[in-house]
């Protein structure tokens, strides 16, 4: 079926069957593979990208779902050759060591900061609860957000 | 890689439609709400329906309101909705204790408060809350609107009295004066459902309990209750005596069973142990000592 939505700003349209789920749809029909493809069940949340205003899981949404709406990746954060703070946190806090978990990772950091822009450890902590960093690099992810929260300033885009 | 049977999808535009549509489908039809469920059952193959009603447009039934002296909750509430309601958690301290441990934020930002009793896990934790709220629900298909009791609305693990053709639209909350409620749950991790948790609204005249609800879930309990824990403490003081026993009867009247959570034994433990916590918290939050 045909399926329009908005992604990262730009409107695009693609036939799609209805069991195709977000995560794949971004990765094979538009070749974003920044949205990485984990553990298949909800659980790791590698594959979070935001769902008009929230973050969500895309191995969990069909991509019909997101019909009409926008779609924003780790692809759509920097904006030209400006990074988000939370990327530049992220380099400047080593907050990633396989990179595998980190968009996710980035992506709910910018909703959380967007909502809560001075957050404490423990507000950070629970904001990314329900993303699994294999590495368990998570000291260096909270400082990361923590750094990017300092910075101050909002989304780059 | 994990992903669901081939199936066929329809955007409902309307209550009125998505009932014509699961009429015209059958039982082969399943509605689409947050999907947070539904869509790991149908990667896993546990379900495999022939076509998906997506509702996620019916905004008119994701709502926190009053009416009367009811909490009414439109059944497409997320779950974030939920936690962040300030007026929910104003008369129902026990729907932001829960929701603060369903799942994670991402997950809750999309999983919906209709799905997650309709799903009928007998591990979900708003069935319990619902239960010891002593809540209705709302349900409508193509011969009208009917409501049950949140004690009636599960028929056993994953079934439910909602029929073929109808749709879950709305959770009510009694409230009633001198109320006090709150949940607690163990789980190995953040995120997990729980091993055992416990829910408890209570209502006291004076320093006597009125009336109680305990809500137990994971742990084999008939209706998501403890009835006879309810039943005990129902015209008593609610002195910590008190309590203490009534989370042993909820304890006793449970039948949790072993499974890679936790023993039965512990479990049971668990089932005694919150309920007593619940209630001494939701007496406290009563007003109460």
């Amino acid at each position: 079926m045909k399926l329009t939505l908005t992604v990262n700003g730009t409107k695009c349209a693609r036939e799609v069957e209805p069991r195709l789920l977000l995560v794949h749809f971004l990765r094979d029909d538009l070749g974003l593979t920044g949205t990485h493809w984990g553990c298949d069940t909800s659980n790791c949340g590698a594959c979070v990208v935001w769902l008009d205003e929230t973050p969500v899981k895309s191995c969990t949404v069909l991509a019909v779902m997101a019909e009409g709406r926008r779609v924003r990746t780790v692809e759509g954060l920097a904006s030209g050759s400006r990074l988000d703070p939370v990327q530049e946190g992220f380099a400047a806090c080593h907050g990633l060591q396989c990179g595998f978990c980190t968009p996710g990772m980035m992506l709910t950091a910018r909703w959380l900061l967007d909502r809560v822009p001075e957050p404490t450890e423990a507000q950070v902590r629970e904001a990314i609860s329900g993303q699994v960093c294999r590495c368990t690099g998570y000291e260096n992810i909270v400082r990361s957000v923590l750094w990017a929260a300092r910075r101050g300033g909002g989304s780059a885009t | 890689m994990q992903v669901p049977a081939q199936v066929e999808y329809e955007k409902a535009t309307s209550l009125e439609h998505a009932i014509g549509l699961l009429r015209r489908y059958g039982p082969a039809a399943r509605i689409l709400a947050g999907g947070h469920s539904l869509i790991p059952m149908m990667k896993l193959r546990l379900v495999q329906p022939d076509v998906l009603i997506d509702i996620n447009g019916l905004t008119d039934l994701s709502y926190i309101k009053l009416a009367g002296a009811e909490l009414r909750i439109g059944a497409l509430t997320r779950h974030a909705q939920l936690l962040e309601s300030a007026l929910a958690g104003e008369h129902f301290a026990i729907l932001h204790d829960a929701e603060r441990v369903i799942a994670d934020p991402i997950v809750r930002n999309w999983g919906t408060v209709g799905g997650s009793l309709c799903q009928a896990d007998p591990s979900e934790d708003l069935s319990a809350a619902f239960a010891a709220m002593k809540g209705t629900m709302i349900i409508e298909g193509p011969d009208g609107r009917r409501q049950v009791s949140a004690r009636s609305f599960h028929t056993g693990p994953y079934e439910t009295v909602v029929g073929p053709a109808e749709v879950l639209t709305e959770i009510r909350l009694p409230i009633r004066p001198g109320g006090g409620s709150c949940y607690l749950k163990v789980a190995r991790r953040a995120g997990d459902w729980p091993v055992g948790a416990a829910g408890a609204a209570v209502w006291l005249a004076g320093d006597v309990i009125a009336d109680a609800g305990i809500g137990l879930t994971a742990v084999g309990a008939r209706h998501f209750a403890a009835a006879e824990a309810e039943e005990f403490l129902r015209g008593r003081p609610a002195t910590t005596e008190t309590l203490a026993r009534a989370g042993a009867l909820a304890a006793a009247h449970c039948e949790p069973v072993a499974d890679q959570r936790g023993p039965a034994d512990y479990k049971r433990h668990l089932a005694g142990e919150l309920t007593t916590r619940v209630l001494r918290q939701a007496v406290a939050r009563a007003g109460g000592r």
